[in-house]
């Protein structure tokens, strides 16, 4: 658990943030402690490789010496020791890792045996979906909400009828009723449609009501899309 | 086997129990058994259109609640053995109605009748989506103007998501049905084209009934126009719908030039 503080003084800005590590508390006496962290390596020997470790020596009473023993055996073990907790820092020298404080506790799931909690990893999820297809007409009164992405509709949306995507609107039939697009702040976003007949059209909070689009424009196809903080809508083709 | 057709609309006044009680008449006649079911619940009408008010004892929400038998209930109609009537209560409202309660009449009539045709209040709240509830098929009565078009719209997609067909991973056939058509306001513009409608709505269409007299002087006798008059114009569109509702092909005619020509023919009648 732990959040390390950068400890740095520099000219440049400088941010706390937190970071989730492992922590590992070993308890005397130390010969048998690293008996258990070779057992958790034979089960599983690239357990520790890579992941940030820090050591809570708060439970024994080590000296300086007997810190950079224990720092060097977990070395060879190939596991990394990122900053020491729970000691006084004249007991570090240089060579050792620095001194964390303000540590908390987090709950991460997965841990194992030994008090080591394991790091936040990419959870292995099926890739979310980016795009939304409606392959028939959305009706007046239906809303459509899809913030993950684009939204593809083979049909015509109705009058009454509402479409919001986090990214792009496509529309193959006639678009009559509200789309809204790029709604998580997404400026790239753009809307088209085969004939553009809308009560109103949006991309990021910057709209245009029926009244505001060109009368010319009206039963073409069209996209929408945003220059600045103005929304320009120009015919397809 | 059983088919449950609800007509339907969203908006109020567009021609649903007309529609219901014409369409009911012209399937009977043709020899299969109907029944028409009133689900307008505190605002019945279909008991007027059918000619039947004066015969009402019990009513749907007596038999939904196990006051009356469904045969208790059910008034046959006195021209057409095998047309009949279900109305509904004039003095509840649409609360009365339950989902347990529609599903058990539904299932009883399913085993006595050919057609079950629903005729559904105007609104999307609990009444009419009771009456789409067990369709297996809607008729979508729709004038040719904007806001009955939209109303449309909105119910075409409640039927496709509210019904149990639509939970159960089917799909309602839908039909829309115009009415109040008139062409000569058409022609000027001055009413949504058909293809307009058909383009907006994306659903196959079934009939055009013409705006016509004929349907008030029906209502007015208690008849279905269909039985009141079957040479009009708006009768015989309505024939014509409910033999496409049988699988029937007939060439889709805006049933008015005849009328037009007819109207020459007697000198100027109606103005």
């Amino acid at each position: 658990m732990d959040s390390k503080v950068d400890p740095q003084r520099q000219l440049v800005r400088l941010r706390g943030r937190s970071y989730v590590a492992f922590v590992f508390s070993p308890v005397m006496p130390i010969v048998n402690w690293l008996e258990g962290i070779d057992a958790t390596l034979a089960r599983s020997p690239g357990f520790f490789v890579g992941r940030p470790i820090v050591l809570d020596l708060s439970a024994v009473k080590l000296s300086g010496h007997g810190i950079a023993h224990l720092v060097s055996s977990l070395e060879n073990r190939n596991i990394r020791v990122l900053g020491i907790e729970g000691v006084d820092s004249s007991l570090l020298d240089a060579s050792l890792p620095p001194l964390l404080t303000g540590g908390r506790h987090c709950m991460i799931e997965q841990s194992e045996p030994k008090k080591a909690e394991v790091k936040k990893e990419t959870e292995p999820k099926a890739p979310p979906a980016t795009s939304l297809l409606l392959e028939s007409p959305v009706r007046s009164g239906q809303c459509i909400v899809f913030t993950e992405g684009d939204v593809t509709v083979l049909g015509s949306v109705s009058s009454g009828a509402e479409i919001v995507a986090g990214g792009s609107i496509h529309v193959y039939g006639t678009l009559r009723g509200r789309a809204m697009a790029g709604i998580n702040g997404n400026q790239a976003a753009r809307i088209y449609c085969q004939r553009i007949e809308a009560e109103l059209l949006a991309i990021d909070g910057y709209y245009q009501t029926a009244e505001d689009i060109d009368q010319t424009l009206r039963s073409r196809p069209a996209q929408a899309w945003l220059d600045g903080e103005t929304m320009k809508i120009t015919p397809l083709i | 086997m059983a088919k449950v057709l609800v007509v339907t609309s969203g908006k109020g006044g567009v021609g649903k129990t007309t529609s219901t009680a014409a369409l009911g008449a012209a399937l009977a006649q043709n020899g299969d058994k109907v029944v028409v079911v009133d689900f307008d619940v505190g605002l019945r009408n279909l008991d007027l259109i059918m000619g039947a008010e004066r015969r009402v004892v019990f009513d749907l929400i007596n038999v939904a609640q196990g006051v009356a038998k469904l045969s208790q209930a059910l008034i046959r109609d006195k021209r057409l053995e095998n047309l009949w009537l279900l109305p509904a209560s004039q003095t509840r409202d649409k609360d009365a109605l339950t989902d347990e309660g529609v599903r058990q009449i539904i299932d009883e009539l399913r085993s006595k009748f050919d057609w079950i045709l629903c005729d559904s209040p105007a609104g999307i709240e609990r009444g009419a989506t009771l009456a789409m509830r067990y369709a297996d098929e809607a008729i979508i009565v729709t004038n040719p103007e904007v806001s009955s078009v939209r109303d449309s719209d909105r119910i075409i997609g409640m039927l496709d998501s509210k019904t149990v067909k639509a939970e159960q991973g089917e799909e309602v056939k839908k039909h829309v049905l115009i009415t109040r058509y008139d062409p000569a306001r058409a022609a000027r513009g001055e009413m949504l084209s058909i293809d307009d409608i058909l383009e907006i709505l994306a659903t196959p269409l079934l009939g055009i009934i013409p705006e016509s007299q004929d349907i008030l002087r029906a209502s007015n006798v208690g008849a279905p126009v269909t039985l009141n008059d079957a040479a009009c114009a708006s009768a015989r569109a309505y024939n014509d719908a409910a033999r496409r509702l049988n699988g029937e092909t007939i060439a889709m005619t805006v049933p008015v030039e005849r009328k037009r020509f007819f109207e020459r023919l007697l000198g100027r009648r109606a103005a």
